[in-house]
């Protein structure tokens, strides 16, 4: 399978299966097009009036060649994979603990119902938070590397807790040879510098909450009382950044309707000297105003072709930035087990409430149809697991032909229930989405590509 | 080649002998929480 496009004046052909990718000239590009279904003759027949016949022919045989090397047109060979991948024996390797269901802002586009998650106010105890760490040991066989993040609602409301739940997964490490890689997502309110220090010698991420823009900031992530919260925070995430030498943190901000000119925020961001930029586009229903529509999706296409070609301007001056949804790696990047997995949801990571319930993630945690299990007695619901497990592009008649799926694996299975009530569907809007971001993504590969070439 | 400059010939076929060994990182644990971006992430056994 081929998805060949122009972006920013390349011709860029992806294939799909081999996950190869080529820049090419306007006649490899057209002669790409017509290959499958015209033979030479009607390809040179169908072209000539374009290109001359010689080129035609050298263009037809360089891609031969790289077919050949399996490069172009390579085939699928990743279905049956699929089902020997499914017999295995999954361990689980990344928890999400939910610190407090609080929180100190009143974001309005929260999926957590202000920290709640449509229930009580809720801090997580210390013998809970020990619980979920000797669950994640005894659960996680022989993989050494296990994550563990530290979420809300706010988790900075509960730090003496997470401390300790840091003190002892170390306390762990060496008996059972694991390493914890332990992170942080936090909205900044109670930002100090103990809890900067703390974060720089345990943290192995942190995600610190922006939205961009003063004003595009303030107007979604109030305080409580309706204030605003960007003077608050953004002095002390300045300081952490530079404190973790602009390395291993992201701001992180979501775009609304309300902002379709997003570009500018993470540009702003980029600007107070950010180094590692996300701001990803809200998931919600579109019956909230500041959803994104479908009809939004022109202008943030747009805005990500901005984005892109800023990005490489500054790269070029040597005074980028890393754009999370632009980054890919083409040499080194997943392999094709992980691309199939996803994101493990429900399998290899799963949520813990700050009351030792497990669901599959995060953004199940409320639905009681998706609680999975808790602390004491493991998984509980093997049925709701197994559904996961068999979760995986080829399950999904909406991915199984996208030129995307072994870049976003099949997508959110919490987006995919959201929108349509099953994990097994996509949620539309986000997918056109992400095919934008990888078609700029490799653009910009292939622009510094050239770059490195002058 | 005169036409095509192939920017990667790393296939993900190839790494299917060896691959799925699950020590990378969860992808939601990076940065997206409400999206998944397996693609952008790197293989542990390369670092």
């Amino acid at each position: 399978m081929i998805h060949q496009y122009k972006n920013n004046g390349y011709n860029i052909v992806l294939d799909v299966c081999s996950g190869a990718v080529h820049v090419v000239d306007d006649v490899v590009y057209d002669v790409i097009a017509l290959y499958e279904q015209e033979s030479l003759t009607g390809i040179i027949e169908k072209l000539s009036s374009s290109y001359k016949e010689e080129d035609i022919k050298e263009a037809y045989e360089e891609i031969e060649e790289l077919k050949e090397e399996g490069l172009l047109f390579a085939e699928d060979e990743y279905k049956e994979y699929v089902i020997d991948f499914k017999k295995r024996q999954t361990v689980v390797k990344a928890l999400c603990l939910h610190i407090a269901h609080d929180c100190n802002l009143a974001c309005k586009y929260c999926f957590a119902g202000k920290g709640e998650y449509n229930g009580d106010k809720s801090l997580m105890s210390l013998e809970v938070g020990k619980k979920a760490i000797d669950f994640l040991i005894q659960n996680s066989g022989n993989r050494r590397n296990l994550e563990v993040d530290f979420f809300g609602g706010e988790p900075l409301m509960n730090f003496e807790v997470v401390k300790g739940i840091v003190a002892y997964g170390r306390s762990l490490e060496e008996k059972y040879n694991k390493n914890f890689r332990f992170t942080l997502t936090t909205n900044g309110m109670l930002l100090n510098d103990e809890v900067m220090e703390f974060a720089n010698k345990e943290m192995s991420n942190v995600v610190l909450s922006v939205d961009g823009r003063k004003e595009v900031n303030d107007r979604m992530r109030p305080t409580p009382n309706g204030k605003g919260s960007y003077d608050i925070f953004m002095p002390k995430f300045i300081k952490l950044a530079n404190l973790r030498n602009q390395t291993n943190y992201y701001v992180r901000g979501t775009c609304t309707h309300y902002n379709l000119d997003f570009s500018k925020d993470v540009l702003h961001l980029a600007d107070l000297g950010f180094k590692q930029i996300s701001v990803e586009p809200v998931v919600s229903l579109s019956e909230e105003p500041y959803a994104i529509k479908e009809e939004d999706l022109p202008i943030l296409f747009e805005e990500y072709d901005i984005l892109a070609k800023e990005l490489i301007k500054r790269k070029k001056e040597g005074n980028g930035f890393n754009f999370f949804h632009f980054m890919i790696d083409l040499e080194q990047g997943p392999c094709v087990a992980k691309r199939l997995s996803g994101c493990g949801s429900g399998v290899e990571y799963l949520s813990v409430t700050p009351w030792g319930d497990l669901y599959p993630c995060h953004q199940f945690v409320g639905e009681e149809d998706y609680l999975i299990g808790n602390l004491d007695d493991g998984i509980t619901n093997t049925a709701l697991r197994d559904e996961f497990k068999l979760c995986n592009v080829y399950a999904k008649e909406k991915c199984k032909n996208c030129f995307a799926r072994f870049y976003c694996s099949g997508g959110c299975a919490a987006n995919s229930y959201k929108f349509h009530g099953s994990i097994l569907d996509a949620y539309d809007i986000g997918c056109e989405l992400q095919k934008k971001r990888i078609e700029c993504a490799i653009m910009i590969k292939a622009a510094l590509a050239e770059q490195e070439d002058e | 080649m005169k036409r095509i400059k192939t920017l990667t010939n790393k296939t993900l076929k190839n790494t299917m002998a060896k691959g799925g060994c699950g020590e990378c990182q969860t992808s939601c644990q990076s940065a997206c929480k409400t999206s998944c971006t397996v693609g952008n992430q790197s293989c542990e056994n390369n670092k």
